[in-house]
């Protein structure tokens, strides 16, 4: 029973430390995805989205904030836990972390629970931006809508833990995200129904595992897909359970950790 | 309860660059022990080190902690365990009493506790001013005392410390030196890695030096000085000499007009120095040990190994 407490204090220790850390530099962490998504809103959404007219039968910005939710949520959950989990390798501050009782399950889930906090508070952030472009806006599914947003940062944090613990210099943690994520993220429905691409292309896209996260997100919130939801559903889970596990076998093998 | 605060059987390790750091140390250290783990760069120290505190992985060989064995018992082991790392190793961007706090709170003190904790022992070590602000801020004693406060915080019963006043000035260094002649006196066992030997030899009642990732000696400080062939004095005189008085046997230096440096062998009497000088006319007015006697038996053995 007191160990069990004491794991409990250091995983919450950990767990605040995490959230005042990009509290502290909301400016940096906060305020930009509200910005650059305003500016998706107002050139996407009000500008040219009436001339696009409708995807899979609705306004095509109403189509296009799951999407934006879904991106911010994803890039904001594995920058989160990529910049911190490298930041401490690199200020040695892990040995902190190493030489005290904490068991590694715990340090992993407090890193994830930081970079979940993140990714959930910037969604809905960008939710509420979005409110002021399109007010009447409805959840159709919130228990799904809710399900899935969290899924999702916690798969991209995990992501962004791995890609931390291989990283050994500033470059490794930006070239996944810049030439990896970004990409599969435009590529993968935010601003489109892949119903509206060639044949070859679509089956080309449905590869695309972030499909699958937008899609899904989409159907709790507007009740739209291109995919099957319990598939996609499983394939979340699926990837959570097998990179948690991944991140526990190179933790306790102290892979980027230890010497 | 044991009597060894660390044992340490046959460790080695070997790094993935096929670098042997450690060939199969053995090592005790008793309980209320102010141990000197010394050797020259590249030895195995931090190596060892590394290892107790859970910051390497081994490759062989077991290490006890209080007779926890942290093959079986790690955290537990951990818990008794306090390590004041070489190089600084916290959050430069973060206040002092946060970092501390946080230490703490790893350590599953819980918040209120850890506050009550975090306050007596930044005070204890003269931290308590500057505990709002940034570390990044502090001088590098004081960036030593936090490193030190970190590793005090939840009590250990053995504090293990790599170089801890490195780069840090004599009067720095002679506060520290009292500080942790305090806390070994009310029971801490102390585990001292430095490349001051003088510091060595005033604070540490037992040794071992490792070199080439084998330990080449293992003894008490006292055992380990009485072993001097050589001991170099320093006498100061009462009259100004141009040069060295010249007295069979007894090699002696001019250091300046007023002082002399004699080498005296482990079979000779000192006080045959004092008569064949005061036969010449010279008077002793006050004399000290060269202060690098440890030194140069540190360098014989390495030479050896």
């Amino acid at each position: 029973m007191k160990r069990r407490n004491e794991i409990l204090v250091s995983l919450i220790t950990l767990i605040r430390k995490e959230i005042k850390r990009y509290l502290r530099i909301w400016v940096q962490t906060l305020v930009p995805p509200a910005v650059t998504m305003s500016l998706y809103f107002v050139i996407f959404g009000s500008l040219i989205g009436p001339r696009i007219g409708t995807m899979d039968g609705l306004d095509y910005i109403q189509f296009m904030i799951p999407g934006l939710i879904m991106m911010s949520v994803i890039t904001n959950s594995y920058a989160n836990v990529v910049s911190s989990f490298y930041s401490v390798k690199f200020q040695k501050s892990i040995e902190e972390l190493l030489v005290s009782p904490m068991p590694n399950w715990a340090i992993l889930v407090g890193f994830i629970m930081g970079g979940v906090s993140r990714g959930v508070l910037i969604g809905c952030i960008v939710f509420c931006v979005s409110l002021f472009f399109y007010p009447s806006f409805t959840i159709v599914n919130p228990l799904l809508t809710i399900s899935v947003l969290f899924l999702t940062a916690i798969l991209f944090s995990l992501m962004g833990f791995i890609n931390a613990i291989f990283a050994d210099s500033f470059d490794d943690i930006s070239i996944i995200p810049t030439f990896v994520l970004t990409p599969l993220i435009y590529l993968g429905g935010v601003f489109y129904s892949i119903n509206i691409l060639p044949d070859i292309w679509r089956n080309i896209s449905m590869a695309n595992p972030m499909l699958y996260v937008v899609n899904t997100f989409r159907e709790g919130m507007l009740g739209v897909s291109d995919v099957s939801i319990p598939f996609a559903l499983a394939m979340i889970v699926f990837f959570i359970v097998m990179l948690t596990s991944a991140c526990l076998f190179l933790l306790h093998r102290g892979v980027g950790t230890r010497q | 309860m044991s009597q060894f605060a660390l044992e340490i059987t046959d460790l080695k390790k070997t790094y993935d660059s096929d670098v042997v750091a450690l060939k199969g140390i053995n090592l005790s250290v008793k309980e209320g022990d102010f141990f000197a783990l010394l050797g020259p760069n590249g030895a195995g120290k931090s190596s060892t080190i590394g290892i107790i505190a859970s910051l390497v992985t081994k490759s062989a060989g077991k290490v006890k902690i209080f007779d926890i064995d942290t093959d079986v018992n790690f955290p537990e082991a951990k818990r008794l365990l306090g390590v004041v790392s070489q190089e600084i190793n916290f959050n430069n961007f973060e206040k002092v009493i946060d970092i501390v706090t946080t230490q703490a709170g790893f350590y599953g003190i819980p918040l209120k506790d850890s506050k009550l904790k975090t306050e007596l022992t930044l005070k204890r070590l003269g931290l308590w001013e500057k505990r709002n602000e940034q570390a990044r801020t502090l001088s590098g004693g004081f960036k030593r005392r936090l490193m030190i406060a970190k590793a005090l915080i939840h009590e250990p019963k053995l504090l293990i410390l790599d170089e801890p006043t490195a780069g840090v000035d004599i009067e720095l260094r002679r506060e520290m030196w009292e500080f942790l002649k305090e806390i070994n006196a009310q029971g801490t066992t102390i585990i001292l890695t430095t490349h001051y030997l003088e510091e060595a030899e005033q604070l540490c009642k037992n040794i071992a030096i490792i070199d080439h990732g084998e330990l080449v000696e293992n003894t008490s400080m006292k055992d380990l000085l009485s072993r001097l062939d050589v001991q170099g004095f320093v006498l100061d005189i009462d009259q100004s000499l141009d040069q060295a008085p010249s007295i069979p046997n007894f090699p002696i230096t001019l250091e300046d007009s007023t002082t002399l440096n004699v080498a005296i062998q482990k079979d000779q009497s000192i006080n045959d120095l004092f008569d064949q000088l005061t036969s010449l006319g010279i008077n002793v007015s006050s004399m000290r040990n060269e202060s690098n006697r440890l030194e140069e038996m540190f360098i014989e053995m390495v030479k050896k190994s």
